[in-house]
């Protein structure tokens, strides 16, 4: 699924003059990721608070992954960097000179007291308006549950309010993040900001993620596959957003097993064996299919489970009758719990497995005609958190993404006048693609998200409706 | 077998006053400044008839016809006609260029006294022929007959009158030396106001030298030009601060004032053995101890164009055992304000300093009142050649009138090259 017809329009130099005349959003052609191409094109701009504690972390994770840096004029950033083996230039606002970069980087770990937050003004305010399009900006801070006074709470807690306000208004397809990075787990962050910096989080924009302590990251991860050597499952996986699901942890380096119901049976062939994958017929609400599950994997392990598989059967609540409701909670939550039990009981999920849930943007925001939908979709961010503590015992973690408006056939069937708003409703002034969800999936599953567990992240390029 | 090495004595050096381009030497050629200058060297240190070792000199802009220009120069001087002369061609490296040439010869013994020295005019440029009608010509030269001549004459154009004109361009990346130094003042960090702040001190501090009479020894006037044209003291941050930027776009640091005009002007400096010196009771100076070249990639690995001196230096100071911070005068080429402050800021760089140069701690940095102190080319202009004989020179000086210390040198010059040097006062390094 490529562009809306609207964004090519807009896009195209005649379509451009009139939407800029008219006052029409003009979305931009965003970014996404390519296989071999540089995790960022374009330069990253680390900046950091006094006192911050991941100028380390951050310079290891830029000097592997190649990316092409500057520093403001900071001690502690210059060290970092020269220790890290990150060939880094000078950026200071005040020296002029034409420079554009790709990615912000802030460490506000050392803001402990709301007077320090002007911080985040020194440093953003004359680098802003230097962000190429489609660029990113990350601010990592401190979980204000982590932090040692109330001031410092305060202080951290208060990050959230800029990079969702920024996220609004740095326009041009860039995207604005907040990371809150437990103290211990510094060495955790690679996976997150690599994902943020680059284009694969293209969709995703005012979100908060937290890495707490968890496994060491594989010191010979191979960050073109981290998946090598990982089995992954795929419910749903025939088509549509569970399709660009596989093929990307496919493309990572995942041995990928896609499952679907008979009747899609012979899509779903087609996708798995396009993939050198496996297929399972299987309709997940049957009573065996916990168990079918189960024995497929046991003895030889299952590294990520991805539970896309969902449906719709939308009506107002004073329509709904009740196999209408049952069957929508049982596919998108239900068949979960038990799927997820059955293997965890057989002991089938690799130690530093990894499941996925797809929760959505009604589950957080509510949507009319939605009820049985929105919560099974809230059920699904319930999960999470309740599981979050329990598999972090046996070192597996459990995240979720939440898309909004996604371009699939289901959404171009929608009639214009809710598809529309849907679309243009958010800070990208326009839908994502499967892709932009797969992409999300692919950095929880990643080897290196070791101190990633209990996130709902969405990928709504910031949809207005929904905190 | 290995040559015995000598010490390499400064003697004193002349040049005449630097002139802004157009300005008062504006049809005076490389070969008239050039004797201009040593001239006034031959008759500071009564060299009349003297048999000079050999004399090594050079200019950046030079005309085709000043083939072989010092030895020229030699012949029109007073020294001994038997004087052997060279020419050298190092960009803005060149004047120090030749002063290591020359020492290094008189090191090993290979001669006993030498001049080194330079000269630059943006005035009375090349112009050479238009390049398409320079093909023409050569072709009809090679045509044999009268109508394949003629017929060479129709590929004539009205476009080829218009001559080649040297450009102040990097050949190979198209950006201007000021340009590429704009960039480098960008990934420094480096400001407007310490620009600004540096160039007013380069002025303060040669007006001052000219006020005590320091430089009377280092001089000849040249036509009515006593002084720099381009020293203006007293300039103020304010004053600066309105000018427009002229490198770097309109957001850029670098202007008129704290980048060097064009100029021009010529430089010489006496150098010997101590033998000579002594046989002919000439002082001495300073001693020459050590030098470096360095360049750079500025065309594939983006290095800054004139940040070869940052490289050759720490090279220099492991060889002769000393740190950045042993030296009691610092001497550092002011192409720019801002070349000068990136090549602070570098050496201070821990990244730099690991990355560029496998260095496991930064140069560090050194002591700003001890750089320059008799002003720097900001002020004084920087006719490109003769800009290292001025230098080598005035710090001979600084370090005789000190009685004892060590200075050290750092030239940047185009196509990404750096040339430093180490010397010390005839009195020991202390």
């Amino acid at each position: 699924m490529s562009q809306d017809l609207y964004t090519q329009i807009v896009n195209s130099p005649p379509g451009g003059f009139i939407a800029k005349r008219v006052g029409l959003p003009q979305p931009t052609t965003l970014d996404r990721y390519r296989p071999g191409q540089p995790l960022v094109s374009g330069t990253v701009l680390v900046g950091a608070a006094p006192g911050g504690r991941l100028a380390g972390a951050i310079a290891a994770t830029l000097a592997a992954a190649n990316a092409e840096v500057a520093t403001t004029l900071d001690a502690d950033l210059r060290s970092a960097a020269a220790d890290a083996g990150l060939d880094a230039s000078v950026f200071n606002p005040e020296a002029g000179g034409d420079r554009r970069f790709k990615a912000l980087v802030f460490d506000a770990t050392g803001i402990s007291d709301s007077t320090e937050l002007v911080e985040l003004q020194k440093f953003f305010h004359p680098s802003v308006r230097k962000v190429q399009s489609s660029g990113r900006v990350v601010v990592l801070g401190t979980p204000p549950e982590d932090t040692k006074t109330p001031r410092e709470h305060t202080a951290q807690r208060a990050l959230e309010g800029f990079t969702r306000s920024l996220g609004k208004e740095i326009g041009k397809g860039s995207t604005v993040q907040l990371v809150y990075v437990a103290p211990g787990a510094e060495d955790l962050i690679g996976s997150t900001l690599r994902f943020f910096v680059s284009p694969k989080s293209a969709y995703v924009s005012g979100q908060v993620a937290r890495v707490s302590a968890g496994l060491p990251v594989p010191a010979d991860i191979d960050w073109e596959k981290p998946l090598a050597g990982k089995t992954a499952l795929v419910t749903g996986a025939s088509r549509g957003i569970g399709e660009a699901i596989i093929e990307t942890l496919a493309r990572d380096g995942a041995n990928v097993v896609g499952l679907d119901i008979p009747q899609l049976g012979e899509d779903l062939k087609k996708v798995t064996d396009r993939l050198d994958g496996e297929a399972i017929e299987l309709d997940i609400t049957s009573d065996d299919a916990p168990k079918v599950i189960a024995d497929f994997f046991k003895g030889r392990g299952v590294d990520i489970v991805v539970h896309n598989a969902g449906v719709t059967r939308d009506r107002t609540l004073a329509k709904m009758p009740e196999d209408r409701w049952q069957s929508v909670l049982d596919i998108n939550l239900s068949s979960e719990e038990r799927i997820n039990d059955a293997l965890l009981k057989a002991k089938a999920i690799n130690a530093g497995g990894r499941i996925i849930g797809v929760s959505s943007m009604a589950g957080i925001a509510g949507n009319r005609g939605q009820t049985n939908y929105a919560t099974s979709k809230a059920g699904v961010i319930g999960m999470v958190q309740s599981m979050a503590p329990v598999l972090a015992k046996s070192d597996i973690t459990i995240n979720a993404v939440a898309p909004g408006f996604i371009e699939t056939q289901m959404t171009a069937a929608m009639p214009i006048a809710v598809r529309e708003p849907g679309r243009r409703l958010n800070s990208m002034n326009q839908g994502g693609l499967p892709i932009d969800v797969a992409e999300t999936i692919a950095w929880f599953a990643s080897s290196g998200s070791t101190g990633l567990t209990g996130n709902v992240v969405r990928v709504c390029g910031q949809m207005l409706l929904g905190a | 077998m290995t040559p015995s090495v000598r010490r390499v004595a400064v003697i004193g050096g002349n040049r005449i006053p630097f002139a802004r381009s157009n300005g008062p030497y504006a049809h005076a050629s490389n070969s008239d400044m050039l004797a201009a200058a040593l001239d006034g060297l031959i008759e500071r240190y009564n060299l009349q008839g003297e048999k000079i070792g050999e004399m090594a000199a050079g200019a950046v802009l030079k005309h085709p016809r000043d083939r072989d220009l010092t030895r020229e120069v030699v012949l029109g001087s007073k020294l001994a006609p038997e004087t052997p002369a060279f020419d050298v061609q190092q960009a803005c490296g060149t004047g120090l260029e030749a002063v290591i040439l020359i020492a290094n010869k008189i090191a090993l013994g290979q001669i006993d006294s030498g001049i080194a020295g330079g000269v630059d005019t943006t005035s009375d440029a090349p112009l050479a022929l238009n390049d398409d009608l320079r093909e023409i010509l050569l072709d009809a030269n090679r045509t044999p007959d009268t109508a394949g001549r003629l017929k060479l004459l129709t590929r004539l154009r009205p476009g080829m009158v218009v001559p080649a004109i040297p450009a102040n361009e990097e050949p190979r990346t198209g950006l201007s030396m000021g340009e590429h130094c704009a960039i480098m003042a960008s990934e420094w960090g480096i400001t407007r106001e310490a620009q600004d702040a540096l160039t007013i001190r380069s002025h303060d501090h040669l007006a001052a030298a000219y006020d005590r009479g320091w430089q009377d020894d280092l001089m000849t006037s040249y036509l009515g030009l006593e002084r720099d044209q381009n020293l203006r003291p007293g300039s103020t941050l304010e004053k600066l601060g309105k000018l427009k930027p002229v490198f770097g776009g309109p957001e850029g640091t670098m202007t008129a004032a704290n980048s060097t005009p064009l100029s021009d002007g010529a430089s010489t400096v006496l150098l010997a053995s101590e033998e000579w010196a002594k046989a002919r009771n000439l002082p001495i100076l300073a001693y020459i101890t050590e030098s470096q070249t360095a360049a750079v990639d500025f065309v594939h690995k983006r290095e800054g164009l004139l940040m070869a001196p940052a490289y050759a230096m720490p090279t220099m100071l492991d060889r002769a055992g000393l740190t950045l911070q042993d030296f009691d005068v610092y001497e550092i080429h002011e192409a720019f304000a801002a070349q000068v402050l990136c090549t602070l800021a570098a050496w201070e760089d821990p990244v730099f300093c690991k990355e560029r140069l496998g260095r496991d701690k930064p140069l560090g940095s050194i002591d700003t009142e001890k750089m320059n102190i008799n002003g720097g080319s900001l002020a004084a202009g920087h006719p490109f050649a003769a800009t290292g004989g001025r230098i080598v020179a005035g710090l001979a000086k600084e370090l005789s009138d000190r009685g004892s210390g060590r200075g050290v040198i750092s030239i940047c010059a185009a196509a990404g090259q750096g040339v430093v040097a180490i010397l010390e006062s005839a009195g020991g390094a202390k």
